[in-house]
């Protein structure tokens, strides 16, 4: 089965991936000046397959997704360059009206608090239903009838006696399992999950990134899942794009970049996580404040934080070296940050 | 792995599925649930219903009040005391007043629910318009609505009825009716058009639009099934107080004279013809426009309940 989905389901794209972004750049206009939000990002994922975006807030993570789904909004943003191919076909050329057909059904996307995400007004069986009504033409008793099975699907338990709740009266977890049943109501190639579990406890976490996982294994989707929480990241994701200041500063399996970040920033992510052992020392920081956008540093955005800045970290723009096969850091001194963590 | 979900889950605050079905029928659920919930434990809403119900009787089936006919006149008890014949006694023309005042709240109740609906319409559709489109539309739309704020409201009616009226030298009852109620909603769009911008602004930046969006809803399914219906309970406190201040803009521009005339009857129409006698047979005068404080007074307090009810923040 395996073998036959990606002729299907990414047929005619010419052996490219199910989706991907070509140095993509989007700006924001403002009074204060342009914000580069992102600044030639580079990613893809294929079916079956989950890459994780991983980065603090501003990193311009967020708004590559909100690009991708053509929700962003223009003006004050605007899309300066770059491709975001879906099977092949580039989705910045398509026609809005050709585009609203590949979101929901080609590209899906949940977000981070599904409390605001869903429709307050209206009982959230009526929302997932309401994907089959817009989308397939259904009638409306066959709908709901697929919305229960959704939200059995996503496990809400006596998901028939809570199809007609309103979004306010489920707990956290259970309204972001509804958002994932209306994301997933279409069978879509690509889910898109912004930060899908930040807004939830730690034990319910893990159980959305399983169902997240599990939902994957079953129709074989790509998963692009923006966090900035490495934790939630390690389990799930085969590889992670690590984004800082709208480049993506390393990219990794995720073997690689938890046993050996190749980029300071991505090292200082992984050593600024409290451990166990290390109870009772101080926890690391990386220092200094997130790049303003608006004011970005000359050369590499994070040299002002760098502990291995030099000179030519000021002046020169790092591009994304690569280090091996799909590996790559956008800095200079790659060898010494890798060889460094070796000591 | 499905075992340990569940029970997580259900600690978390989900009800327990046996719990939760004999207990459905008694659970507020939505935001208009809600609001009913705290409305019915509202004095103020009961009797503004009450009275609301009252005059929407006396508008629909006036014989349940009075057998007599409003327009019947005996000049010869022209200004006549009330007695028990009479309650409210005799106008002018020698008409029996409590006759002509129950008949006067259809008139008055048709006049402010019209207007309103035209109000809503109009100011509803620029509002939404405004604010979904935005950008140079936006400011269009705004700054015509300032235009038309800007004009006080009694000299833009006083210029449109007088250039209005004389076209037709003796229009029929509709006639006069439809053009008060189109100048009260067009002097009167832009409040509502205001309101209903901010509303769906508001709305629009929310994440279940976004999210809407994000799922393929096009623009059309956007304002009907997720701007509007979140934009809705401003729109309707708004709304129902319109229908009691056109119930007075109508009376104001009757005693005029450049509203309705006769024969049309209504309270402001009443007041305006006997304003003059109010020294000799107030009567003529009162009774009517404590009828029409009344009504006024009953839209404005069922508005404000509402208001209250759907304010999250009283809760």
């Amino acid at each position: 089965m395996t073998e036959v989905l990606p002729e299907t389901k990414s047929g005619g794209t010419g052996g490219g991936a199910l989706l991907e972004v070509e140095n993509l750049q989007v700006e924001f206009h403002t009074r204060a000046g342009v914000a580069k939000a992102v600044n030639g990002v580079t990613y893809s994922v294929n079916a079956g397959e989950t890459l994780a975006v991983l980065g603090e807030s501003g990193s311009g993570k967020s708004v590559t997704a909100q690009t991708i789904m053509g929700i962003l909004d223009i003006p004050p943003g605007k899309i300066v360059g770059g491709e975001i191919r879906f099977r092949g076909t580039d989705l910045l050329k398509l026609p809005e009206d050709e585009r609203r057909k590949v979101r929901g059904e080609g590209i899906a996307m949940i977000f981070q608090d599904a409390l605001s995400a869903l429709n307050p007004v209206f009982p959230v069986g009526w929302q997932i239903a309401e994907m089959f009504r817009m989308h397939r033409g259904m009638s409306r008793a066959d709908a709901k009838k697929k919305a229960v099975e959704l939200m059995d699907r996503v496990r809400i338990p006596a998901a028939k006696d809570r199809v007609s709740d309103y979004p306010h009266q489920f707990s956290g977890g259970m309204r972001q399992r509804i958002m994932i049943a209306m994301s997933i109501a279409l069978d879509p190639e690509v889910l898109i999950a912004d930060e899908p579990t930040t807004a939830l406890d730690v034990t319910v976490q893990a159980q959305i990134m399983e169902l997240l996982a599990e939902l994957q294994r079953e129709s074989n989707m790509g998963l692009i899942l923006i966090t900035h929480d490495l934790g939630v990241v390690a389990d799930v994701a085969d590889k992670i794009a690590v984004m800082y200041g709208g480049r993506i500063v390393e990219n990794a399996s995720v073997h690689d970049l938890y046993r050996n970040p190749a980029h300071p920033y991505t090292k200082g992510l992984l050593e600024s996580i409290p451990r166990v052992d290390l109870k009772g020392q101080e926890l690391y920081a990386i220092k200094g404040m997130p790049p303003n956008l608006l004011d970005m540093p000359t050369g590499c955005a994070f040299n002002p934080r760098c502990p291995y800045r030099q000179e030519k970290c000021v002046t020169d723009v790092p591009p994304l070296h690569t280090i091996s096969g799909t590996r790559g850091s956008a800095c200079h001194f790659w060898r010494e940050v890798l060889d460094g963590d070796a000591q | 792995m499905s075992e340990p979900t569940a029970t997580q889950d259900l600690i978390q605050g989900t009800p327990e599925p046996t719990a939760a079905a004999p207990a459905k029928a008694d659970k507020p659920r939505g935001l208009w649930h809600d609001t009913w919930d705290i409305l019915k434990r509202r004095k103020i809403f009961w009797v503004s219903f009450a009275l609301l119900l009252v005059f929407l009787v006396m508008a629909a089936f006036p014989t349940l009040f009075t057998d007599k006919n409003p327009e019947y006149a005996t000049l010869a008890r022209s200004m006549e005391p009330p007695s028990s014949d009479a309650w409210f006694g005799f106008d002018l023309q020698g008409r029996d007043v409590f006759a002509r005042t129950i008949y006067g709240a259809r008139t008055s109740i048709i006049v402010g629910v019209l207007a309103t609906v035209g109000t809503v319409i109009l100011g509803g559709v620029i509002g939404v318009i405004a604010a979904y489109r935005g950008r140079w539309l936006d400011s269009l739309l705004s700054r015509i609505g300032e235009i038309f704020l800007g004009v006080p409201y009694v000299l833009g009616a006083i210029i449109i009825l007088g250039s209005v009226a004389p076209v037709q030298s003796n229009p029929g009852k509709t006639m006069i009716m439809t053009v008060v109620i189109l100048v009260l909603a067009v002097l009167g769009w832009p409040v509502l058009a205001r309101i209903a911008r901010s509303a769906v602004i508001q709305a629009k930046h929310q994440d279940y639009v976004q999210a809407a969006r994000a799922l393929g809803a096009g623009p059309f399914r956007i304002v009907f099934k997720h701007l509007l219906p979140n934009s809705l309970a401003p729109i309707l406190v708004y709304a129902t107080i319109t229908i009691g201040s056109y119930i007075g803009a109508e009376a104001t521009l009757s005693l005029l004279g450049i509203g309705l005339r006769t024969p049309v009857i209504s309270w402001g129409i009443a007041i305006a013809d006997h304003t003059r006698y109010i020294r000799t047979g107030a009567h003529a005068m009162l009774f009517p426009a404590a009828f029409l404080s009344l009504c006024v007074l009953t839209f404005v307090m069922l508005g404000e309940a509402v208001r209250d009810a759907l304010d999250p923040k009283l809760r």
